[in-house]
């Protein structure tokens, strides 16, 4: 890479094109753990934004001090210090929520995402960028979990946000908020966004594609 | 004989019933990255097991008389520091999650030292999923479980290591299944959309629901290792009212 994206890049491309969810397949531990409704998915997305932003802004301030054979213990070493805060004021501020999301504020130290946004982004610009960066992929984030938990709680208890939104007589698929439902539905997501994808690049070029379809199918990309 | 029948059901409950990846999603990474041949499915799993055995030992034992509400070291420390007079309740559990991080750290070092040295074929096929170990969340969350257990006062060292092991096997075991799966799903004309991801999760979704049956097997086993006196001892401390919801527990009482 010569040049380093821009801010604006940064921020634009965490949110769609290089959605950490969807995209790269990053933090799916929460994705899938936590999405069973609404409620704990947003607060688990406002946690985990809450610690990337002040592990990248913190990474980045500190980026010419970093020993490269050092760098991941200081990353994780930053993050489980953020996320002990967000832990403790979660417990302080929303006990019930605390207990409901229970090991998966901690499980927010080991989350991909984070230390490959410091690795990818903080740990080579400056904070504006980091900062942008952070709140990008956050909303990309958001996106993820909202539209999973968005599936799963409307087929699953027939509301949203714990508003009813289906009618009575219309039947509770319950397998969506218990851990199968979970799988099911990122992975039917994840095939709609490939399928998406697949036809936006087939109405880029369609007569390139097309030939390459018909000639030889062995040779598309293995995604 | 009570003892070990705890161990039992923890340990069935961590292998089967609350499978660590298809109940508690944790590990999903290595879950979906290192799935694709059986071997390497297996040294993971194991790799796996092994550091996640290491690091429950060492957070167990720093959290019993490190770590935990009124632990023993640091009220020492503390009482030699301030005197005689001072109040001897120290608590550290702020620190839990810096320290578990550094633990798993350090073991993962020193697994990828060891399997460096004695498998290094073996080393090579893992690349980077080595490493990454560490921030398998599988680990940090067996960590966690023994923290929340020690605190309450509920797990000794063998409960601890029971669940470690057994989650650890539980873990190996659902990955190996899913490497299996995807063996054959190689061969198989999947629709394009699901290549890759989308379809390994819905392949997921299908042996958890599969392991879904195993929800109850806790209480059966209960019953039957502790047998009928066991059985008759609880009705009679509970009455005739609620037997059955005493029968149906599946968690294991807390001993004192």
């Amino acid at each position: 890479m010569t040049t380093s994206p821009t801010a604006l890049e940064r921020f634009l491309n965490g949110i769609l094109p290089e959605n950490p969810v969807y995209r790269q397949l990053l933090g799916m531990c929460p994705t899938l753990a936590v999405t069973a409704a609404m409620k704990p998915a947003l607060t688990m997305v406002a946690a985990t934004a809450f610690v990337l932003i002040c592990a990248n802004l913190v990474t980045s301030v500190i980026r010419s001090f970093l020993k490269p054979h050092l760098r991941i213990l200081v990353f994780t070493l930053t993050i489980a210090t953020f996320v002990t805060i967000a832990d403790r004021l979660l417990a302080a501020f929303a006990y019930p929520m605390s207990q409901q999301l229970g090991p998966y504020v901690p499980l927010i130290i080991v989350n991909c995402m984070i230390i490959c946004r410091c690795e990818v982004c903080a740990s080579k610009q400056g904070p504006l960028t980091a900062l942008a960066d952070a709140a990008g992929n956050s909303l990309g984030f958001l996106l993820a979990l909202g539209s999973v938990a968005t599936v799963r709680e409307i087929l699953g208890m027939g509301s949203w946000f714990g508003l009813p939104v289906l009618p009575e007589a219309f039947p509770r698929f319950v397998l969506m908020v218990m851990p199968p439902g979970a799988f099911l539905t990122l992975g039917v997501l994840l095939a709609a966004t490939t399928a998406f994808q697949q036809l936006r690049d087939r109405r880029r070029t369609p007569a390139e594609e097309a030939g390459a379809d018909s000639a030889s199918p062995e040779l598309e990309r293995a995604s | 004989m009570e003892l070990f029948a705890d161990l039992l059901l923890i340990a069935v409950g961590a292998a089967l019933i609350n499978n660590f990846v298809l109940t508690y999603f944790v590990g999903i990474c290595p879950f979906l990255g290192v799935s694709r041949r059986l071997d390497m499915a297996l040294g993971m799993g194991f790799a796996v097991t092994f550091v996640i055995s290491v690091a429950a030992l060492l957070s167990w034992t720093l959290t019993e008389f490190v770590l935990r509400p009124g632990a023993p070291l640091p009220s020492m420390v503390w009482r030699a520091v301030a005197g005689e007079s001072a109040d001897g309740a120290m608590d550290l559990s702020i620190l839990s999650y810096i320290v578990y991080i550094f633990v798993i750290a350090s073991s993962v070092q020193f697994v990828e030292l060891y399997v460096r040295k004695f498998f290094p074929a073996l080393y090579k096929s893992f690349g980077v999923f080595l490493p990454l170990i560490t921030t398998n969340c599988a680990i940090l969350f067996g960590c966690l479980e023994v923290m929340k257990h020690v605190h309450s006062r509920e797990w000794g060292l063998a409960e601890s290591m029971t669940m470690a092991i057994f989650g650890g096997l539980g873990f190996t075991l659902a990955i190996v299944l899913m490497a299996g799966i995807r063996e054959e799903l190689d061969l198989s004309d999947v629709p394009r959309a699901f290549r890759g991801a989308a379809i390994t999760m819905v392949t997921a979704c299908i042996l958890a629901l599969a392991f879904m049956g195993f929800t109850g097997v806790g209480a059966n086993v209960r019953d039957a290792l502790l047998g009928a006196e066991a059985v008759e001892a609880v009705i009679e401390d509970a009455g005739p009212g609620d037997t059955a919801k005493s029968l149906g527990t599946t968690e294991p009482r807390p001993r004192d």
